[in-house]
């Protein structure tokens, strides 16, 4: 097998604003004095002319990019998602959200995988908030390949994004060379008929890897990738759930408002079958290193695997 | 100024005043004590100063504004009404079911440039506005006007310190220091003073203005067009309800609606100054 190769996605999202920023000319972006960890950084030292750093003003921040995307700009808000999402939710909601202005949201650090800095930084809380915003698209790639793909789509979708990006090198399990990113549509990443594992970010590959365990013991999961949380693909969630009569969500958020919310609500009404949730539980997380956190708060493929045959249980 | 285009400012500004005493009664509720303090200013801005054109609201070069303070929407939407950007007969369904005109400004209203309503925000808009123009090297003006009271939201100074470290010149934000907000007097409740002090350490132009002097509003938009690399703040000094003898410096019309009966008698009072001013 070759090696793995692992990139954390926030480079992802640097790089990508670079080489996207000569084909769109209006493409702006904006930092709140987090560019060498957002990566934005990437961007900034090639277009220095078309970055500004709002300093540790994030509300400022996101009220700076509505008024530049009413004036036509494409501007690109960085900072982790804990500010993005949460200090800045409600300008989010009203200077960006109601107007439905053009603003794209590059929130990273989001999640657990923070690691050290512990619970103040760990964001799990991002996707419910941006839920409940009204004509809010949400997305959350799971590795390099989809979220340079998701910084595109971004860009050719007219109406606010918030982009969920993470701090850990993650394994990069797409092929850029094939790889096509649809708005709002789910990827079936391995077929499976006795449960669906529907993952989002960095657990989709950990879900892969669940599924293998899971086919060693005689259990067909089928593994599904929710990049877009919003609008949420109920089709192939419902489709789903018809299928393999149950569903295992996992996702590197609270299980109170994301991906396992979005789902259950879906599934409740086209085809009500048991929805497990796999999440950071109604608890804040604490300082650590990312890898020995994501395991401890079982954001892993041994505990999806553990779930998902007490899940098949269910049926 | 022009003793002619005075008098024709000062009748259309008593229009705009009947505008929100219109606006106001029809909704049963609204602000209309800081939308009669601004109503001066924003009738100077959209019929003397400001290159918009109400068949082309969208147009790429205009100037704009923010209501920061976007309470006092019925002020905006009665000048966008004497204007031509919509008809003056929206403005008696304010706030109603299905309304073009919802209770704070919104960007899909016609001449609207901004939503806003939620304190604090717009002046940061503005800001991003303002930027876009420099970006672009357009010529327009990008006014923001907020209340006193809504200068003691945070988010207000990271905003003048980003309009100061970009030298957004092109930016004039207006402060209405009628000096009363719901709760009472600003030097009561939480005090943002000294207004012109603050705005002067955070880096910007500063001039104060008599914000029911149509020579002296000129006087101090003239100067600010006369700026450059640093936002210009004007400070206006105006009185909360002003052009109602009744609701005059009165902090409890900051957001009561009139009943028929205040209704006519405010209607009547605009009614008589409009008279004289016709002469």
């Amino acid at each position: 097998m070759a090696d793995v190769i692992k990139k954390a996605t926030r480079e992802s999202y640097g790089e990508a604003l670079k080489e996207y920023a000569e084909q769109y000319e209006n493409l702006v972006v904006l930092d709140a004095d987090l560019a060498a960890a957002t990566k934005t950084g990437i961007f900034k030292k090639a277009y220095p002319d078309r970055f500004f750093d709002c300093g540790i003003a994030e509300a400022n921040m996101m009220g700076v990019a509505a008024g530049l995307a009413a004036c036509g700009k494409i501007p690109f808000a960085s900072t982790f998602a804990m500010f993005a999402a949460g200090r800045a939710y409600e300008i989010v909601r009203n200077s960006i959200g109601y107007p439905h202005l053009n603003v794209k949201i590059g929130a990273t650090h989001a999640g657990i995988s923070v690691g050290e800095d512990g619970a103040t930084h760990q964001c799990n809380e991002d996707i419910a908030l941006m839920r409940t915003i009204p004509g809010m698209t949400i997305i959350n790639p799971c590795d390099d390949v989809e979220a340079k793909a998701a910084v595109k789509a971004a860009i050719d979708f007219n109406g606010p994004v918030y982009m969920r990006f993470g701090r850990l090198a993650v394994p990069v399990i797409n092929d850029a060379e094939t790889y096509k990113f649809e708005l709002g549509k789910g990827v079936v990443m391995k077929e499976g008929s006795d449960v669906t594992i529907v993952a989002t970010g960095l657990l989709v590959n950990e879900a892969l890897e669940a599924s293998k365990i899971l086919e060693a013991e005689g259990i067909s999961a089928r593994v599904v990738n929710i990049h877009t949380i919003k609008p949420l693909d109920k089709e192939l969630i419902c489709k789903c759930a018809k299928e393999t009569g149950v569903i295992v969500t996992a996702e590197e958020h609270s299980i109170i408002g994301g991906l396992g919310s979005a789902v259950a609500d879906a599934v409740t009404e086209c085809c009500p079958v048991p929805v497990v949730k796999i999440g950071v539980n109604d608890e804040y997380g604490y300082s650590g290193p990312a890898t020995e956190l994501l395991k401890k708060f079982g954001l892993c493929s041994e505990n999806i695997a553990v779930k998902v045959k007490e899940a098949v249980k269910l049926k | 100024m022009d003793a002619t285009i005075k008098n024709s400012l000062q009748k259309t500004a008593c229009e705009v005043r009947k505008g929100v005493i219109e606006g106001t009664f029809n909704a049963k509720s609204g602000h209309p004590g800081g939308s009669l303090s601004i109503s001066d200013t924003l009738t100077y801005l959209y019929f003397s100063k400001m290159n918009v054109d109400p068949k082309n609201p969208d147009m790429d070069d205009r100037d704009r504004l923010v209501l920061s303070k976007g309470h006092t929407a019925p002020a905006l939407y009665s000048v966008l009404a004497e204007r031509g950007f919509f008809s003056k007969e929206e403005l008696k369904s304010l706030r109603h079911i299905g309304a073009l005109l919802q209770g704070h400004p919104c960007i899909h209203i016609p001449g609207v440039d901004m939503s806003s309503g939620s304190l604090g925000q717009g002046i940061s808009a503005a800001c991003g506005m303002a930027l876009a123009g420099k970006l672009d090297s357009k010529p327009y003006k990008v006014y923001a006007i907020l209340g006193d009271g809504e200068i003691e939201e945070g988010q207000v100074w990271e905003a003048a310190m980003f309009a100061a470290h970009y030298g957004l010149d092109n930016l004039v934000a207006i402060v209405d220091n009628n000096g009363l907000q719901i709760d009472g007097p600003i030097t009561e409740v939480c005090s943002p003073e000294p207004i012109t002090d603050k705005f002067a350490a955070f880096g910007w132009h500063v001039i104060t203005m008599d914000a029911h002097d149509f020579d002296d509003i000129e006087r101090a938009f003239n100067e600010a067009e006369t700026i450059s690399g640093k936002p210009v703040a004007i400070i206006q000094k105006s009185v909360k309800g002003k052009g109602v003898s009744f609701m005059e410096n009165q902090v409890s019309w900051h957001g009561t609606a009139p009943n028929k009966e205040q209704y006519d008698a405010a209607m009547a009072e605009l009614d008589a100054q409009l008279k004289e001013l016709e002469g």
